[in-house]
């Protein structure tokens, strides 16, 4: 049985609450007007994301109550929900008025007026499509959420939602054919030459590019026919579908474009002829042309990999002057550099690299970069093949590596070079993308006292832990009895014969087996170095982290330290204490003496970030350990309370789900209010007294990874 | 037809197996042989290393002896142990020690798998000593001229617990094998699953797409081996698509986003 519809008083008084139109002042009458009419579930899915919205800003939530009654006529909820986090994210990026401008454009995102058009949502098939675009050949392109379908030459750009097609099925496929499309501009030289010049001296240059995108259509659509003839039968029918057809007189022009030799040359010189034609309607896969962006893009890649590209055969070629070296038998052959020649090897574009007439086999990255270089210019310039210098260029600075962490901070504020962790408002209900700024830094070692004086002062206990953690090295055991093995148990044996004797049956269990079990662990601690851990607990703290080393290196066990701390979600920072490749060593233990109280407690993106870490490794077992005195906070941020917790939660059940298992140390005695909900039931402990830190890590370590 | 048991150190290869040389390993492994030198094989799988061993045991006309190597795989296991029967013990030669007697060519598949302790057994026979210890037996047995080892192993999956070590990997002539070139692949694909050479063409077009994804998203793309599957599949009569996914697709990866991407592309490819 469905229930009654709302009444417009009871809409209005939800909205009331949710717009706070009492300080507000929105007017929420025409809205709950349009809702009431509505069903029953129509308007508690309507509500719902207004109350959401509204958790991320109240104007946001009213835009978009204003339009959805209209949208729920023409979209499917699923493709409202799409819009709603898109005006979110919009936000979260770009602030209010962009989000207004989205908010003020819904008749573009749902241009055909079909009811509930099912429509391919970006994040839908970005992940399939993403893994799609990188199997083709070429420079390894990514795929972003765009206003329209463009290509700056590195990223693909499509909109949030695709709906030009009837069926779900189709509207996949026309994603996939757009950024195939898209694909085979970077890859068949289209954005090889200047767009904007070559349209700039026609009278009407926007018809012109037009025009150009056109010739352009069809060349590219007959290259993809002939490169991938699925994908080509695939366009075919969504161009039938879709109406689109060669426009009146552009048949003499279409024989010369689909010719197997055609390359954008050939569109430039027919262009005058095109553009004398009538407008050719861009056909549904085609999107549009963006020459500034590209030309843009181009202009940054340019310099950074002819650098690049240059240090590595720098490099290659210190390598090979060595090996040639080490082996006198071989001829000292004149120097004559590097040579290139680019081959088709089934449609994969692959390079011979010689190195003074010598072929040699050139890693990966130098084959992306010949790649991305040979699709700027249609070849491989010589001076691009000319190895470094000494001295040249600064290495560090073109090597793809993020930038000096605290460089970044006296500067202008930019996020260049810095991780971006999602964060899950629990107020939205969805994630904020791209929300926390994370930078790894490493933690200054301070080489004093206090490694030696904690050793010292603790020393009985470390003897203690040592034992204890010996025990638990699973040795290499010897099993008696056993069907199979390696050896005759004789003890075994004799007893069966005897029973044999005896006219009793015999046992099987003759042989003698090595067990060995391996520790395959690995752990990551995760260390609080809020402010607030100032004084004995961050003394507390690392101390504990000392004792826990002393132990660990008996166990074999692959361990890594982090600390975590940051202020606002624009800076978040993980301090690497020792990595899993690291030997313990005087430096760590430095490390550990330098760990300082730093700012807050953000601890989601901490847990992402270290969950990767760990996804990163191969272990049968995966702990990651927290050591805290608190409960997640950031300064002035919606962070400190529920928010905090929940993004905290939600962090921990995505570490779960990767096979992470976390367990939480702290000092709060008020944790048992928040912890259970983070955590679980049986993954936390709570220590009353900061002195027992040191004495309870390594025991409750032992707990949790045996 | 009754399946048959093979002995294998009886067992000589009589049929010639199919084998494209990609570069002069033959002959690399031809003279080794003759020096006694014993060999080690580089290369990711289904690149066509047990192919090689075969076509080389053909060749030298000597019995293949093939251990594949596990966790679990001990000295023991290779070398032999004692078995009880009927009261008494009997010692039972392993794998490796009737490779050695006879004289043939033992080829130990995936050695980093192997436990520890067998490369202890193996050391010995990889040098110039050429001499398989027999602890339990108490013996030494010396191998025949005519013995060969080789191992294989997978630099692609290196992890610190399984690399082969320097004492190890410097015992052998190190012979690397990798995917062949496009030309030769469409060659050995058409020839060993019968497909049309146009087919064998698209089948190693998609090889190559799902090569460019290692790395991102899969830790290997799709081996010459999984090529000769489909292609049989589709002489078969099964649809170039499906047989693709079933496999290529299925057997390089478990993630959803990559399978449905894997379809996406060879419905893009036939």
């Amino acid at each position: 049985m469905t229930e009654a519809p709302l009444s417009r008083v009871e809409i209005e008084a939800h909205l009331d609450r949710c717009l706070e139109t009492e300080f507000t002042f929105h007017q929420v009458g025409p809205v709950a007007r349009a809702l009431c009419r509505l069903t029953r579930e129509d308007q508690a899915f309507v509500l719902d994301w207004i109350k959401r919205i509204a958790t991320t800003h109240i104007t946001l939530a009213f835009h978009f109550a204003k339009r959805a009654p209209d949208m729920l006529n023409r979209l499917d909820r699923r493709a409202i929900e799409a819009w709603a986090v898109r005006l979110c994210d919009t936000y979260d990026r770009a602030g209010m008025y962009a989000a207004l401008a989205v908010a003020e454009r819904t008749g573009d995102f749902v241009r055909t007026r079909r009811h509930h058009a099912a429509g391919a949502l970006f994040e839908d098939v970005a992940p399939v499509l993403g893994n799609f675009v990188r199997g083709l050949s070429g420079r390894a392109l990514k795929l972003d959420q765009g206003e329209s379908i463009h290509t700056d030459g590195e990223r693909l750009f499509l909109p949030a939602i695709l709906a030009e097609m009837a069926e779900a099925a189709d509207n996949f496929k026309l994603a996939k054919a757009c950024i195939a499309f898209l694909w085979a501009q970077t890859r068949f030289g289209t954005l090889r030459v200047d767009l904007r010049a070559a349209c700039a001296g026609y009278a009407q240059p926007e018809r012109a590019l037009n025009q150009l995108l056109g010739l352009e259509t069809l060349r590219l659509s007959a290259r993809i026919e002939h490169e991938l003839p699925g994908l080509g039968r695939e366009m075919a029918r969504l161009r039938a579908a879709s109406g689109n057809t060669l426009p009146p007189g552009w048949a003499g022009i279409e024989a010369r474009m689909i010719a197997a030799d055609s390359t954008i040359e050939t569109s430039l010189a027919l262009l005058d002829e095109a553009c004398a034609l009538s407008d050719f309607p861009p056909w549904c896969y085609a999107g549009e042309l963006r020459p500034e962006a590209v030309a843009a893009c181009r202009a940054a890649r340019l310099d950074t990999e002819k650098a690049r590209l240059r240090i590595k055969l720098a490099e290659l070629a210190a390598e090979h002057a060595q090996k040639r070296h080490a082996d006198p038998g071989t001829e000292d052959t004149p120097e004559r550099g590097f040579t290139v020649e680019p081959r088709d090897e089934a449609g994969q574009l692959d390079f011979e690299v010689t190195l003074d007439g010598m072929p040699i086999a050139p890693p990966p990255d130098v084959k992306q970069l010949l790649a991305s270089v040979w699709l700027d210019f249609g070849d491989i310039p010589p001076e691009y093949l000319v190895p470094a210098g000494d001295g040249e260029y600064d290495a560090s600075r073109y090597r793809e590596q993020p930038e000096d962490p605290d460089a970044v901070w006296q500067g202008a504020y930019h996020e260049k070079g810095a991780l971006l962790y999602p964060e899950w408002d629990m107020g939205r209900q969805h994630y904020r993308k791209n929300w926390c700024v994370m930078r790894e830094k490493p933690v200054p070692p301070v080489f004093d006292d206090f490694p030696r004086a904690t050793l010292e002062k603790h020393g009985g206990l470390i003897r203690h832990l040592r034992k204890a953690f010996e025990a638990m090295r699973d040795e290499n055991r010897l099993l008696k009895r056993q069907e199979h093995g390696d050896d005759v148990d004789i003890d075994a044996l004799v007893e069966a014969l005897a029973d044999a004797r005896d006219g009793r049956e015999m046992s099987q269990r003759l042989f003698l087996r090595q067990h060995r079990a391996e520790r395959n662990i690995a752990v990551i601690f995760m260390v609080d170095m809020s402010g607030s851990t100032r004084g004995w607990i961050n003394d507390a703290e690392r101390e504990a982290l000392l004792l826990l080393c002393e132990a660990l290196e008996r166990l074999g066990d692959r361990y890594a330290i982090y600390g975590f701390s940051g202020i606002t979600r624009k800076r978040c920072e993980l301090f690497r204490v020792k990595t899993f490749e690291e030997a313990y060593n005087d430096v760590v233990r430095a490390r550990i003496s330098g760990i300082q109280p730093q700012e807050y407690t953000r601890m989601g993106f901490a847990i992402r970030h270290l969950t990767k870490l760990l996804g990163d490794i191969e272990a049968r077992t995966k702990v990651l350990v927290t050591l805290s005195d608190g409960r997640p906070d950031d300064y002035f941020d919606a962070y400190r309370g529920a928010y905090g917790i929940e993004d905290t939660r939600m962090a921990l059940l995505e570490a779960k789900r990767q096979g992470v298992r976390p367990f939480c140390i702290t000092l709060d005695k008020e944790a048992r209010d928040y912890l259970p909900h983070m955590y679980g039931a049986a993954r936390y402990i709570i220590l009353d007294d900061v002195r027992q830190l040191p004495l309870k890590v390594a025991d409750i370590y032992r707990h949790i990874t045996s | 037809m009754d399946a048959h048991s093979l002995i294998p150190e009886e067992h000589y290869i009589r049929k010639e197996p199919y084998y494209e040389a990609v570069g002069n390993e033959i002959a690399i492994f031809e003279a080794a042989y003759a020096n006694k030198l014993p060999i080690l094989l580089k290369g990711p799988t289904g690149c066509g290393k047990t192919r090689f061993m075969e076509h080389m045991a053909w060749r030298l006309k000597r019995p293949l002896i093939t251990v594949s190597c596990h966790d679990d795989l001990t000295a023991s296991d290779l070398v032999g142990r004692y078995l009880v029967k009927g009261g008494e013990t009997t010692w039972v030669d392993g794998p490796l020690t009737r490779a050695v007697r006879v004289g043939g060519i033992c080829y130990l598949d995936e050695i980093v798998e192997a436990r520890k302790d067998t490369m202890v057994v193996i050391h010995p026979l990889a040098d110039d000593r050429r001499t398989l210890p027999m602890e339990k037996l108490g013996q030494l047995l010396e191998a025949s001229d005519d013995f060969c080892l080789a191992i294989s192993y997978n630099p692609g999956y290196q992890s610190v617990l399984k690399d082969l070590k320097q004492s190890t990997r410097q015992r052998f002539v190190a012979l690397e094998f990798d995917y062949p070139v496009a030309a030769l692949e469409r060659k050995i694909v058409a020839n060993e699953s019968g497909v049309e050479p146009a087919l064998a063409d698209k089948l190693v077009r998609f090889a190559q797409m799902t090569r460019n994804l290692k790395g991102s998203g899969l830790d290997e793309g799709a081996s010459t081996r999984l090529l000769v599957h489909a292609g049989k599949l589709i002489t078969g009569g099964i649809d170039p698509v499906i047989a693709c996914q079933s496999a290529i697709a299925q057997a390089v990866t478990d993630d959803a986003d990559m399978l449905a991407a894997m379809r996406e592309l060879s419905s893009s490819v036939f």
